[in-house]
């Protein structure tokens, strides 16, 4: 019988499997990064608004409080936006021509709410809350970045589940003081102080970092 | 054919795990869209005259509740600063930095006739506001009022002390002074 395979195929074969084993795992390494790309994370992403509202002008320049237009935060899981009065407190006197400012007015007149477009969106099967991070220690700036210096609002961080447990692992460093949540350009702590303040202020708050990482605590 | 039925198996299993159906699931975020409601929205205003299940029925208590505490006051210092302090001012004088950019100037918390208002004065223009300052009922809690109109009042007392108001160690120390 003659031989139905050229001597090369031998050969050929082996290259072919190999680069398919090869496209395989090529593939599965674009896809890990594309995954968490910003593309797919939203990190950065500023999406228009019905008002161009300048966090840099409100919170550095005026220094206005978060909470004051974030209410919720230390109290609810929501953070709270601010519907029109607020807004109508300090805008009912001043720049109250601006164009800018139409959409705030004309809501206050129909009596139509604002529609604020979400920057921040996590997935609805992460249980997440404010006020449990907000009154242990944990800062704003940490999550959401220099506000003061965002004319207008990005997303800073990535979100991912990955960024949630590189945190719950070790706290520690990134705790503030009570008085100190809202305030923006805080370093974060340096190591060395960090094993010793971290380590005072994780008591303080009595945090028990062994729970922080159970799947339960944020799928529930 | 029976060879072939775990790969179909494993095919719809494949496609049954496509979807965003975790990630949007059919519930209500705080403040999301709800077609067929009042302004489209699944936030609902209270009808008026709702309670909360764990507030008082009764009227609100002409004098603070609760007995007068440091922390109270350390509680009435921090809600001053966040939604006072633009307009009247860290020290209350009416100069706060959205004043200095063109809001009407609010009168001074430390005229006579501030000075001698009862507590109740202010806690009422917290929950209602007055003239042209709106009501910061909706944000401000009625534990929180009180304890803003109990650190005006030691505000007031900081800019009006005199001498006579230190503890004898403490005047010395001053008297010493140049
Ligand atoms: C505590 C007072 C205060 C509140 C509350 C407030 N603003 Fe302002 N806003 C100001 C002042 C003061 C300016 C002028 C800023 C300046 O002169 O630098 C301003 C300016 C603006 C401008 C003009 C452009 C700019 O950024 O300078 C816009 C738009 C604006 N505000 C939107 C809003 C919206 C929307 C809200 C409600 C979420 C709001 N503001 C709430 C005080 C306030
Ligand atoms: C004068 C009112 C005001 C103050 C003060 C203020 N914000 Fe905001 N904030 C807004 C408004 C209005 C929006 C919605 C529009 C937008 O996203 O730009 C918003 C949006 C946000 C968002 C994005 C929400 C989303 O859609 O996911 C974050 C995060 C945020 N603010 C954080 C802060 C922090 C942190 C501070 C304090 C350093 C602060 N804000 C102070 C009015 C305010
Ligand atoms: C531990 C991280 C973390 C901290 C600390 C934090 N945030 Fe957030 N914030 C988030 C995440 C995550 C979301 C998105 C929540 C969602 O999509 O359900 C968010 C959303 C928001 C929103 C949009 C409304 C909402 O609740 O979904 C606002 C406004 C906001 N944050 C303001 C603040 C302010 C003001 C502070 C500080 C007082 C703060 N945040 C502290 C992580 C944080
Ligand atoms: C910068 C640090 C930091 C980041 C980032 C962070 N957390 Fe936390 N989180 C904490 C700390 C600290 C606590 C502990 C509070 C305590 O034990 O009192 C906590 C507690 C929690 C709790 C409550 C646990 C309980 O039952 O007591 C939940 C839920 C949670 N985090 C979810 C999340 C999610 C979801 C994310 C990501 C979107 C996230 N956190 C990102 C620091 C962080
Ligand atoms: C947006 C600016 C603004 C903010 C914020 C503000 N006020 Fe006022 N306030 C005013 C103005 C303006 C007046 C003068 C009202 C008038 O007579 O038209 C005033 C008047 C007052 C008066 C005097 C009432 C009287 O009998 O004459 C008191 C007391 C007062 N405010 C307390 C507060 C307290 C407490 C807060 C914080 C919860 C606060 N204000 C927040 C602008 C503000």
């Amino acid at each position: 019988m003659p031989q139905i395979f050229h001597r090369r195929t031998d050969g050929l074969v082996r290259i072919l499997l190999a680069s398919g084993g090869l496209a395989i795992v090529a593939l599965a390494v674009v896809a890990y990064f594309i995954d968490r790309s910003p593309y797919l994370t939203g990190q950065g992403a500023v999406p228009e608004q019905p008002v161009p509202f300048s966090h840099q002008h409100h919170v550095a320049g005026l220094g206005i409080d978060c909470r004051y237009c974030h209410t919720g935060v230390e109290k609810s899981p929501f953070a709270g936006l601010p519907d029109t009065h607020t807004c109508m407190s300090c805008h009912s006197q001043l720049w109250t021509n601006a164009q800018m400012l139409a959409p705030v007015r004309d809501s206050l007149e129909r009596d139509i709410p604002l529609r604020w477009i979400r920057v921040h969106k996590l997935a609805d099967f992460v249980y997440f809350n404010h006020r449990v991070h907000v009154t242990n220690g944990i800062g704003c700036e940490s999550c959401h970045g220099r506000v003061d210096r965002m004319p207008l609002m990005r997303q800073a961080a990535p979100l991912t589940m990955q960024w949630c447990l590189d945190c719950h692992r070790n706290p520690g460093p990134s705790l503030r003081p009570p008085g100190q949540i809202t305030a923006m350009g805080i370093e974060p702590a340096s190591e060395a102080r960090a094993a010793t303040s971290g380590h005072t202020l994780l008591k303080q708050y009595a945090i028990h970092t062994n729970r922080l990482t159970e799947c339960i605590t944020c799928h529930r | 054919m029976k060879a072939g039925m775990p790969a179909v198996i494993v095919a719809l299993m494949a496609v049954a795990a496509c979807g965003d159906s975790m990630r949007d699931q059919p519930r209500y975020d705080p403040l999301s869209a709800a077609q067929g409601w009042p302004h489209n929205q699944s936030a609902r205003v209270p009808p008026e005259g709702t309670v909360a299940r764990d507030d008082s029925m009764a009227p609100d208590p002409q004098s603070p509740p609760t007995a007068l505490s440091r922390a109270q006051l350390e509680r009435g210092r921090e809600r001053y600063g966040i939604f006072c302090s633009p307009c009247h001012g860290g020290s209350g004088h009416g100069d706060g930095m959205v004043v200095q950019r063109g809001f009407p100037a609010p009168p001074s918390l430390h005229s006579e006739r501030l000075r001698a208002a009862p507590l109740r004065h202010y806690y009422d223009v917290i929950s209602g506001g007055i003239g042209r300052m709106y009501a910061y009922g909706a944000r401000v809690p009625p534990q929180d009022r009180w304890a803003i109109a109990v650190y005006i009042r030691a505000l007031q007392l900081s800019q009006h002390a005199t001498v006579d108001d230190l503890a004898p160690g403490e005047r010395k120390a001053l008297e010493k002074q140049p």
